[in-house]
Protein backbone atom coordinates (compact mmCIF):
# COMPACT_ATOMS: atom_id res chain seq x y z
CA UNK A 1 0.00 0.00 0.00
CA UNK A 2 2.22 2.91 -1.51
CA UNK A 3 1.68 6.45 -0.36
CA UNK A 4 0.69 8.01 -3.60
CA UNK A 5 -0.54 11.53 -2.62
CA UNK A 6 1.65 14.18 -0.44
CA UNK A 7 -2.04 15.42 1.27
CA UNK A 8 -2.33 14.35 4.90
CA UNK A 9 -5.99 13.15 6.10
CA UNK A 10 -7.06 14.37 9.41
CA UNK A 11 -8.72 11.71 11.44
CA UNK A 12 -10.58 13.44 14.50
CA UNK A 13 -11.50 9.94 16.64
CA UNK A 14 -13.75 10.37 19.91
CA UNK A 15 -11.58 9.41 22.87
CA UNK A 16 -13.02 8.44 26.39
CA UNK A 17 -16.27 7.31 27.64
CA UNK A 18 -19.26 9.37 27.55
CA UNK A 19 -17.10 12.56 28.62
CA UNK A 20 -14.72 13.72 26.71
CA UNK A 21 -13.30 15.11 23.34
CA UNK A 22 -12.16 15.08 19.57
CA UNK A 23 -8.56 14.11 19.29
CA UNK A 24 -6.82 15.24 15.94
CA UNK A 25 -4.75 12.79 14.34
CA UNK A 26 -2.88 12.99 10.94
CA UNK A 27 -2.33 10.44 8.67
CA UNK A 28 -0.76 10.42 4.76
CA UNK A 29 -3.56 9.80 1.97
CA UNK A 30 -2.88 6.40 0.12
CA UNK A 31 -4.83 4.44 -2.42
CA UNK A 32 -7.33 1.83 -1.45
CA UNK A 33 -7.15 2.53 1.93
CA UNK A 34 -10.05 1.80 3.97
CA UNK A 35 -11.52 3.55 7.56
CA UNK A 36 -10.11 0.76 9.50
CA UNK A 37 -6.91 0.89 7.82
CA UNK A 38 -6.55 4.66 8.98
CA UNK A 39 -7.45 3.39 12.59
CA UNK A 40 -4.98 0.55 13.06
CA UNK A 41 -2.30 3.02 11.36
CA UNK A 42 -3.12 5.73 14.32
CA UNK A 43 -3.33 3.33 16.36
CA UNK A 44 -0.04 1.53 15.91
CA UNK A 45 2.20 4.32 15.17
CA UNK A 46 0.58 7.13 16.96
CA UNK A 47 -2.06 6.29 19.93
CA UNK A 48 -1.01 3.10 21.08
CA UNK A 49 -3.74 3.25 23.87
CA UNK A 50 -6.56 3.82 21.56
CA UNK A 51 -9.41 1.18 21.90
CA UNK A 52 -11.23 -0.07 18.80
CA UNK A 53 -12.91 -3.57 17.98
CA UNK A 54 -12.27 -5.27 14.59
CA UNK A 55 -11.73 -8.93 13.80
CA UNK A 56 -11.93 -10.80 10.01
CA UNK A 57 -11.33 -7.05 7.92
CA UNK A 58 -13.23 -8.44 5.36
CA UNK A 59 -16.73 -7.35 5.94
CA UNK A 60 -17.70 -10.81 7.69
CA UNK A 61 -17.60 -10.56 11.72
CA UNK A 62 -19.27 -7.23 12.02
CA UNK A 63 -17.12 -6.15 14.54
CA UNK A 64 -15.57 -3.05 13.21
CA UNK A 65 -18.29 -0.33 12.85
CA UNK A 66 -18.49 2.76 14.32
CA UNK A 67 -19.69 5.84 13.40
CA UNK A 68 -17.75 7.80 10.45
CA UNK A 69 -18.55 11.29 9.71
CA UNK A 70 -22.08 11.15 11.28
CA UNK A 71 -23.40 7.76 9.72
CA UNK A 72 -22.95 4.53 11.22
CA UNK A 73 -20.35 2.01 8.33
CA UNK A 74 -18.68 -1.13 8.59
CA UNK A 75 -15.40 0.85 8.41
CA UNK A 76 -13.05 -2.65 7.59
CA UNK A 77 -14.84 -2.38 3.60
CA UNK A 78 -15.40 1.51 3.64
CA UNK A 79 -12.69 3.42 1.62
CA UNK A 80 -11.41 6.54 2.63
CA UNK A 81 -12.08 8.52 -0.37
CA UNK A 82 -15.60 7.36 -0.52
CA UNK A 83 -16.60 9.64 2.61
CA UNK A 84 -13.82 12.02 3.44
CA UNK A 85 -14.57 14.54 0.85
CA UNK A 86 -13.10 17.43 2.67
CA UNK A 87 -10.06 15.37 3.81
CA UNK A 88 -11.30 15.06 7.24
CA UNK A 89 -12.85 11.98 8.77
CA UNK A 90 -14.72 11.94 12.08
CA UNK A 91 -15.21 9.22 13.84
CA UNK A 92 -17.28 8.06 16.84
CA UNK A 93 -18.49 4.60 18.65
CA UNK A 94 -21.57 3.83 17.10
CA UNK A 95 -25.09 5.50 18.59
CA UNK A 96 -27.56 3.88 20.85
CA UNK A 97 -25.13 1.63 22.54
CA UNK A 98 -23.19 1.98 26.03
CA UNK A 99 -20.18 3.33 25.60
CA UNK A 100 -16.80 1.77 26.84
CA UNK A 101 -13.66 3.16 25.43
CA UNK A 102 -12.84 5.46 22.54
CA UNK A 103 -14.70 3.78 19.57
CA UNK A 104 -15.84 0.70 21.48
CA UNK A 105 -19.35 -0.29 22.91
CA UNK A 106 -20.74 -2.53 24.90
CA UNK A 107 -22.94 -4.54 22.44
CA UNK A 108 -24.56 -6.74 25.26
CA UNK A 109 -27.95 -4.94 24.79
CA UNK A 110 -28.17 -5.63 21.23
CA UNK A 111 -27.80 -9.46 21.78
CA UNK A 112 -29.94 -9.81 24.25
CA UNK A 113 -32.93 -8.53 22.00
CA UNK A 114 -32.14 -11.42 19.53
CA UNK A 115 -32.51 -13.78 22.47
CA UNK A 116 -35.84 -11.18 23.61
CA UNK A 117 -37.41 -11.42 19.77
CA UNK A 118 -37.23 -14.91 20.00
CA UNK A 119 -33.74 -15.36 17.81
CA UNK A 120 -32.56 -18.48 18.80
CA UNK A 121 -32.52 -21.55 16.12
CA UNK A 122 -34.30 -24.38 18.03
CA UNK A 123 -33.94 -27.89 15.84
CA UNK A 124 -36.44 -30.50 14.82
CA UNK A 125 -34.40 -33.41 14.35
CA UNK A 126 -31.40 -35.00 16.22
CA UNK A 127 -28.13 -35.81 14.86
CA UNK A 128 -29.55 -39.52 13.84
CA UNK A 129 -31.55 -37.83 11.10
CA UNK A 130 -30.39 -37.06 7.64
CA UNK A 131 -30.22 -33.54 6.64
CA UNK A 132 -33.49 -31.73 5.64
CA UNK A 133 -33.98 -31.49 2.26
CA UNK A 134 -35.02 -27.70 1.71
CA UNK A 135 -36.77 -26.70 -0.96
CA UNK A 136 -35.38 -23.64 -2.36
CA UNK A 137 -37.87 -23.09 -4.32
CA UNK A 138 -40.24 -22.33 -1.72
CA UNK A 139 -41.62 -18.38 -1.53
CA UNK A 140 -40.86 -19.04 2.46
CA UNK A 141 -37.43 -20.38 2.25
CA UNK A 142 -36.81 -17.28 -0.91
CA UNK A 143 -37.96 -14.60 1.77
CA UNK A 144 -35.82 -16.63 4.67
CA UNK A 145 -32.37 -16.61 2.70
CA UNK A 146 -33.12 -12.70 1.37
CA UNK A 147 -32.85 -11.46 4.91
CA UNK A 148 -30.38 -14.63 6.67
CA UNK A 149 -26.96 -12.94 5.47
CA UNK A 150 -27.12 -10.60 8.88
CA UNK A 151 -23.51 -10.15 10.17
CA UNK A 152 -24.77 -8.47 13.34
CA UNK A 153 -22.50 -5.88 12.86
CA UNK A 154 -25.74 -3.00 14.63
CA UNK A 155 -25.33 -0.63 12.28
CA UNK A 156 -29.18 -0.75 11.80
CA UNK A 157 -29.40 -0.23 15.01
CA UNK A 158 -26.98 2.67 15.61
CA UNK A 159 -29.32 3.90 12.85
CA UNK A 160 -32.36 3.36 13.73
CA UNK A 161 -34.18 6.55 15.85
CA UNK A 162 -36.88 4.39 17.28
CA UNK A 163 -34.34 2.88 18.73
CA UNK A 164 -32.91 5.83 20.18
CA UNK A 165 -35.90 7.22 21.83
CA UNK A 166 -37.58 3.83 23.12
CA UNK A 167 -34.46 1.64 24.65
CA UNK A 168 -37.84 -1.20 25.09
CA UNK A 169 -37.55 -1.51 21.00
CA UNK A 170 -35.95 -4.83 20.03
CA UNK A 171 -34.28 -3.08 17.02
CA UNK A 172 -34.49 -3.85 13.36
CA UNK A 173 -31.69 -6.79 13.84
CA UNK A 174 -33.19 -8.68 16.14
CA UNK A 175 -36.66 -8.10 14.09
CA UNK A 176 -34.82 -9.23 11.06
CA UNK A 177 -33.55 -12.73 12.61
CA UNK A 178 -37.30 -13.26 13.77
CA UNK A 179 -37.97 -12.80 10.63
CA UNK A 180 -36.26 -15.78 9.00
CA UNK A 181 -36.88 -18.08 11.42
CA UNK A 182 -40.45 -17.40 10.81
CA UNK A 183 -39.42 -18.74 7.48
CA UNK A 184 -37.86 -21.02 8.14
CA UNK A 185 -39.41 -24.68 8.00
CA UNK A 186 -36.31 -26.11 10.45
CA UNK A 187 -37.53 -23.97 13.08
CA UNK A 188 -39.45 -25.71 15.96
CA UNK A 189 -40.88 -22.92 17.81
CA UNK A 190 -41.95 -20.46 14.76
CA UNK A 191 -45.01 -19.58 16.86
CA UNK A 192 -43.48 -18.90 19.56
CA UNK A 193 -40.82 -16.64 17.68
CA UNK A 194 -43.53 -14.85 15.88
CA UNK A 195 -45.14 -14.24 19.76
CA UNK A 196 -41.63 -12.40 20.35
CA UNK A 197 -41.66 -10.25 17.75
CA UNK A 198 -44.62 -8.76 18.90
CA UNK A 199 -44.41 -8.39 22.25
CA UNK A 200 -43.32 -5.16 23.99
CA UNK A 201 -41.12 -2.92 22.30
CA UNK A 202 -41.42 -5.71 19.34
CA UNK A 203 -42.18 -5.26 15.71
CA UNK A 204 -45.36 -3.02 16.52
CA UNK A 205 -43.30 0.00 17.74
CA UNK A 206 -41.25 0.28 14.66
CA UNK A 207 -41.92 3.63 12.28
CA UNK A 208 -41.23 2.25 8.88
CA UNK A 209 -38.34 5.14 8.71
CA UNK A 210 -36.25 2.64 6.68
CA UNK A 211 -32.53 4.24 8.63
CA UNK A 212 -31.82 0.01 8.95
CA UNK A 213 -32.14 -0.20 5.32
CA UNK A 214 -30.80 2.58 3.87
CA UNK A 215 -27.59 1.48 5.73
CA UNK A 216 -27.02 -1.99 6.57
CA UNK A 217 -23.81 -2.71 4.75
CA UNK A 218 -24.92 -5.78 2.98
CA UNK A 219 -27.82 -4.68 1.88
CA UNK A 220 -30.53 -6.36 3.87
CA UNK A 221 -33.92 -4.95 3.89
CA UNK A 222 -34.74 -4.87 7.93
CA UNK A 223 -37.52 -2.69 6.94
CA UNK A 224 -38.65 -5.49 4.81
CA UNK A 225 -38.74 -8.15 7.15
CA UNK A 226 -40.58 -6.23 10.19
CA UNK A 227 -42.89 -5.21 7.22
CA UNK A 228 -43.97 -8.98 6.77
CA UNK A 229 -43.73 -9.37 10.66
CA UNK A 230 -46.69 -6.69 10.76
CA UNK A 231 -48.48 -8.33 7.50
CA UNK A 232 -48.33 -11.59 9.49
CA UNK A 233 -50.27 -10.47 11.57
CA UNK A 234 -53.73 -10.47 9.48
CA UNK A 235 -52.04 -13.48 7.30
CA UNK A 236 -51.27 -15.63 9.66
CA UNK A 237 -47.69 -17.38 9.53
CA UNK A 238 -45.90 -17.94 6.09
CA UNK A 239 -46.65 -21.23 4.71
CA UNK A 240 -43.18 -23.34 4.92
CA UNK A 241 -44.45 -26.09 3.39
CA UNK A 242 -43.87 -28.60 6.22
CA UNK A 243 -46.94 -28.51 8.07
CA UNK B 1 -51.75 -7.84 23.92
CA UNK B 2 -49.31 -5.90 21.29
CA UNK B 3 -50.68 -7.69 18.30
CA UNK B 4 -54.14 -7.32 19.19
CA UNK B 5 -54.30 -3.40 19.58
CA UNK B 6 -51.71 -3.35 16.75
CA UNK B 7 -54.52 -5.48 14.70
CA UNK B 8 -57.50 -3.46 16.04
CA UNK B 9 -55.66 0.20 15.58
CA UNK B 10 -54.85 -0.93 11.69
CA UNK B 11 -58.22 -2.29 11.32
CA UNK B 12 -60.09 0.97 12.41
CA UNK B 13 -57.96 3.09 10.70
CA UNK B 14 -58.90 1.40 7.78
CA UNK B 15 -62.52 1.57 7.85
CA UNK B 16 -62.39 5.11 9.77
CA UNK B 17 -60.67 6.40 6.54
CA UNK B 18 -63.45 6.64 4.38
CA UNK B 19 -66.04 8.08 7.33
CA UNK B 20 -63.66 10.60 7.68
CA UNK B 21 -64.03 12.00 3.95
CA UNK B 22 -67.77 11.74 3.96
CA UNK B 23 -67.58 13.65 7.23
CA UNK B 24 -65.55 16.28 6.36
CA UNK B 25 -67.39 16.08 3.10
CA UNK B 26 -70.73 16.94 5.30
CA UNK B 27 -69.36 20.02 6.83
CA UNK B 28 -68.13 21.61 3.78
CA UNK B 29 -72.18 20.62 2.59
CA UNK B 30 -73.44 22.27 5.86
CA UNK B 31 -71.10 25.32 5.83
CA UNK B 32 -71.44 26.42 1.98
CA UNK B 33 -75.17 25.41 1.76
CA UNK B 34 -74.60 28.02 5.21
CA UNK B 35 -77.73 25.44 6.80
CA UNK B 36 -78.89 26.91 10.47
CA UNK B 37 -78.80 24.58 13.52
CA UNK B 38 -82.19 23.90 13.49
CA UNK B 39 -82.19 22.78 9.17
CA UNK B 40 -79.53 20.27 10.67
CA UNK B 41 -81.06 18.98 13.08
CA UNK B 42 -84.25 18.42 11.06
CA UNK B 43 -82.24 16.53 9.02
CA UNK B 44 -80.90 14.26 11.51
CA UNK B 45 -83.51 13.82 14.04
CA UNK B 46 -84.79 10.50 13.88
CA UNK B 47 -82.75 9.48 10.64
CA UNK B 48 -81.23 5.84 11.35
CA UNK B 49 -78.44 6.43 8.65
CA UNK B 50 -77.06 9.18 10.52
CA UNK B 51 -77.23 7.62 13.85
CA UNK B 52 -75.57 4.90 12.58
CA UNK B 53 -73.00 6.79 10.83
CA UNK B 54 -71.61 8.71 13.74
CA UNK B 55 -72.38 5.46 16.35
CA UNK B 56 -69.67 4.02 13.89
CA UNK B 57 -67.90 6.71 13.54
CA UNK B 58 -67.84 7.19 18.09
CA UNK B 59 -66.81 3.44 18.37
CA UNK B 60 -64.00 3.42 15.58
CA UNK B 61 -62.71 6.50 17.09
CA UNK B 62 -63.21 4.92 20.66
CA UNK B 63 -60.81 2.25 19.50
CA UNK B 64 -58.29 4.07 17.19
CA UNK B 65 -57.26 7.02 19.22
CA UNK B 66 -56.69 5.43 22.68
CA UNK B 67 -54.10 3.20 21.11
CA UNK B 68 -52.20 5.60 19.32
CA UNK B 69 -52.00 7.57 22.08
CA UNK B 70 -50.47 4.79 24.12
CA UNK B 71 -48.19 4.34 21.98
CA UNK B 72 -47.47 8.10 22.00
CA UNK B 73 -46.70 8.34 25.46
CA UNK B 74 -44.36 4.68 25.67
CA UNK B 75 -42.44 6.83 23.25
CA UNK B 76 -42.37 9.99 24.64
CA UNK B 77 -42.50 9.69 28.82
CA UNK B 78 -41.14 8.40 31.38
CA UNK B 79 -44.26 6.22 32.24
CA UNK B 80 -44.42 2.36 32.34
CA UNK B 81 -47.41 0.42 30.92
CA UNK B 82 -49.18 0.21 34.18
CA UNK B 83 -49.59 3.31 34.20
CA UNK B 84 -50.40 4.06 30.77
CA UNK B 85 -52.97 1.74 29.82
CA UNK B 86 -55.58 2.47 32.42
CA UNK B 87 -55.02 6.14 30.99
CA UNK B 88 -55.77 5.59 27.46
CA UNK B 89 -58.78 3.03 28.96
CA UNK B 90 -60.06 5.99 30.52
CA UNK B 91 -59.64 8.16 28.15
CA UNK B 92 -61.32 5.91 25.64
CA UNK B 93 -63.93 5.80 28.06
CA UNK B 94 -64.37 9.64 28.30
CA UNK B 95 -64.71 9.84 23.80
CA UNK B 96 -67.26 7.35 23.90
CA UNK B 97 -69.29 8.62 26.49
CA UNK B 98 -68.71 12.35 25.28
CA UNK B 99 -69.35 10.73 21.25
CA UNK B 100 -72.22 8.78 21.88
CA UNK B 101 -74.21 11.80 24.04
CA UNK B 102 -73.43 14.42 21.11
CA UNK B 103 -75.00 11.62 18.54
CA UNK B 104 -77.86 10.72 20.42
CA UNK B 105 -78.47 14.64 20.89
CA UNK B 106 -78.64 14.79 17.19
CA UNK B 107 -80.22 11.89 16.62
CA UNK B 108 -83.00 11.33 19.01
CA UNK B 109 -86.42 13.20 18.53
Amino acid sequence: MGDTSKSKLEVRIWRGKDEGGFSSYFVPMRDNQTILDVVTEIQREQEPALAYRFACRVGVCGSCAMTVNGKPRWTCRTHVTKVAGEGVLTLEPLRNLPRIKDLVCDMSAFFQKWQKAGGKHVGTATRKDRPALVDITNPARVTANAAIECINCAICYSACDVVAWDKDYLGPAALNRAWTLVNDERHGERDETFDKSFGEGGCSSCHSQGNCTRHCPVEISPSESIAGLKRAAFSGLPNTGSQ
Amino acid sequence: MERSLFKAQRISALLLAPWVLIHLGLILYAVRGGLTASEILARTQGSMFWGLFYGSFVLLVTIHAPIGLRNILREWTPLKNNNINPMCFMFGLFIFVMGIRAVVAVVSV
